[in-house]
């Protein structure tokens, strides 16, 4: 069974290429674009990393976050949080919800895989 | 002023009566021959006339002396200063002022830069679009043996999303011009509809007259009305202006008015009116026809001020809250039961009105919507009312901050008076 990563996002044209990235280092990439059901894909077959989006339609980023770090299925996964805004009012939220790491649009593609390779590495919960 | 018509005197020292209204009302600063002619024709003290000014001065000074440490230690000394330095006293009390408008400048700004749900949406937009060409473009250009299928494909994405880019950049330049050239004002729709009315005495000449002006065509002359919601505040005020008006016909009205002592329910009664109405009508009287000024503020559920004019004596709050011992509050708590007391307004003259308040229930989006609540309070000059018992009085100021009763019970936050008097 190799590496799989859920992308949470609702852009179609950063889903493709974050996808074609991913997949190219022999990540296997599913993808979902609304908010509103995330938790019910996350918790059904967690993945290894999650990479989520803020800003999303029924639900926002960070109140998915806050929901599956309270669910034991989904409590330590490691995730990377993406903002359009890079303020710190954002980083923080994403702090104190409990991401496991935080990046800001537009981001590098290799930062992205770099980060991601990093958060299926290493120990859970280490920043 | 002593039952002397406000003309005779304007004309008696040379000058317009409403250039003599609006030094009353402290918005022109005059010389010490213009106070003198005026003070002798008047048979008073110089001093007597100026002394609304002073205090005026007095509590801007005071108020910016409470945010400075080294200034406060020397409030004792303020009168002194203020007498031995007058040009300097003013200086900094224009200053203070000057900074507080931009202060609140910057706060509409700031408000609108984190508020404005046009430009957030836009920016996030654009970085989103960014996001993706730049992601796609590394792809492209990085990916030596890329799949033919997936290239047609990215530059396809690259190609959409740089129209994208292209439409939401110009959406955003087209806005962010529009809101620099025409909507930029610093303040607020409320207070450039205020500005506007104040202008006019709160009494709309256009809409008096036995063939009145529509409401547009008064707005386009209104060159004081600068942005697109303060016109629409003043549609609205004015359509409704004009309905009050259609039912009290201004010299039956006014003479109705002086025959029972501006009591408001038989006024209401008298005319087929609710209370609200007849507010709103007593406070569009010209001040040289009463002989006096009206006030009339009003405010919405929240408790904010919608509505202001201001009499002499009964100073309202321009950015701050208002003092919660209004009758007007008062009546906000307890809807449809009218309120009546006599209100001293602190302050080094005191002056007692006789404040009327209405709050009324409005249901804007029908049965199931939300209940609109809109209370008013009209402040009557005492000379003018149907006299009260005196022991109902009750004792209210500005806003706490600059109200001298320290010992108030419903004080919000400290008074930067109370060691003043």
């Amino acid at each position: 069974m190799g590496k799989r990563v859920l992308l949470v996002e609702d852009e179609p044209n950063i889903i493709e290429a974050i996808r074609f990235i991913l997949a190219r280092d022999g990540w296997t990439v599913e993808t979902h674009s609304d908010g509103a059901t995330a938790m019910d894909i996350l918790t059904a077959s967690p993945p290894d990393v999650l990479v989520l989006d803020v800003m999303l339609p029924g639900k926002s980023g960070f109140d998915i976050l806050r929901d599956l770090r309270a669910h034991p299925a989904t409590g330590s996964l490691p995730v990377l949080m993406l903002t359009a805004k890079g303020q710190g009012r954002d980083r923080e939220l994403a702090e104190r919800y409990g991401a496991t790491r935080f990046m800001t649009k537009p981001f590098a593609n290799a930062e992205v895989l770099e980060t991601v390779n990093s958060l299926h590495v290493g120990a859970p919960g280490t920043v | 002023m002593l039952g002397r018509k406000q003309a005779d005197l304007a004309r008696s020292v040379g000058i317009s009566p409403s250039y003599l209204n609006l030094i009353e009302h402290n918005r022109r600063r005059i010389g010490g021959k213009l106070i003198n002619d005026i003070a002798r024709e008047l048979g008073v003290e110089p001093a007597a006339l100026t002394e609304g000014a002073e205090a005026a001065l007095l509590d801007t000074l005071r108020e910016a002396a409470a945010d400075h440490v080294r200034a406060a230690e020397e409030l004792p000394r303020l009168e002194e200063f203020v007498g031995r330095f007058p040009g300097w006293a003013n200086l900094i009390s224009d200053t203070r002022r000057r900074a507080m408008e931009l202060e609140h400048s910057v706060e509409v700004l700031s408000d609108r830069m984190t508020h404005d749900p046009f430009l957030s949406a836009s920016l996030h937009e654009v970085i989103s679009t960014v996001t993706a060409i730049r992601s796609t473009a590394t792809i492209l250009a990085e990916t030596r043996d890329i799949d033919p299928e997936w290239r047609e494909r990215f530059h396809r994405n690259m190609a959409e999303d740089s129209d994208r880019l292209a439409e939401s950049a110009e959406a955003l330049v087209r806005y962010l011009d529009e809101a620099s050239s025409t909507e930029f004002a610093g303040s607020t729709p409320q207070e450039e509809l205020d500005g506007w009315l104040r202008g006019q005495g709160f009494h709309v000449a256009e809409l008096e007259r036995p063939l009145l002006l529509e409401p547009e065509m008064i707005l386009k002359g209104a060159t004081g009305l600068r942005s697109a919601a303060a016109k629409s505040l003043a549609r609205s005020y004015l359509e409704r202006y004009r309905k009050d008006a259609e039912h009290m016909p201004l010299s039956r009205f006014h003479e109705e008015a002086d025959l029972c002592g501006f009591d408001p329910a038989a006024l209401a009664m008298k005319f087929g009116v609710d209370l609200a109405a007849v507010f709103r009508r007593l406070a569009t009287l010209p001040v040289e026809r009463v002989g006096a000024e009206i006030g009339l503020v009003a405010c919405d559920g929240s408790g904010t001020l919608t509505f202001r004019k201001p009499v002499d004596g009964f100073p309202l709050p321009r950015y701050s809250a208002a003092c919660p011992l209004w009758p007007l509050y008062l009546s906000l708590s307890r809807p449809m039961a009218p309120v009546r007391r006599r209100v001293e307004m602190g302050g080094r003259n005191p002056r007692t009105f006789v404040a009327y308040a209405i709050c009324q229930p409005s249901h804007p989006a029908g049965f199931d919507g939300p209940q609109v609540l809109e209370a008013a309070m009209l402040i009557l000059p005492e000379e003018l009312a149907t006299p009260l018992p005196s022991d109902s009085r009750v004792d209210v100021g500005t806003s706490c901050r600059i109200c001298p009763r320290s010992a108030c019970a419903a004080r919000r936050e400290p008074s930067i008076m109370a060691e003043a008097f």
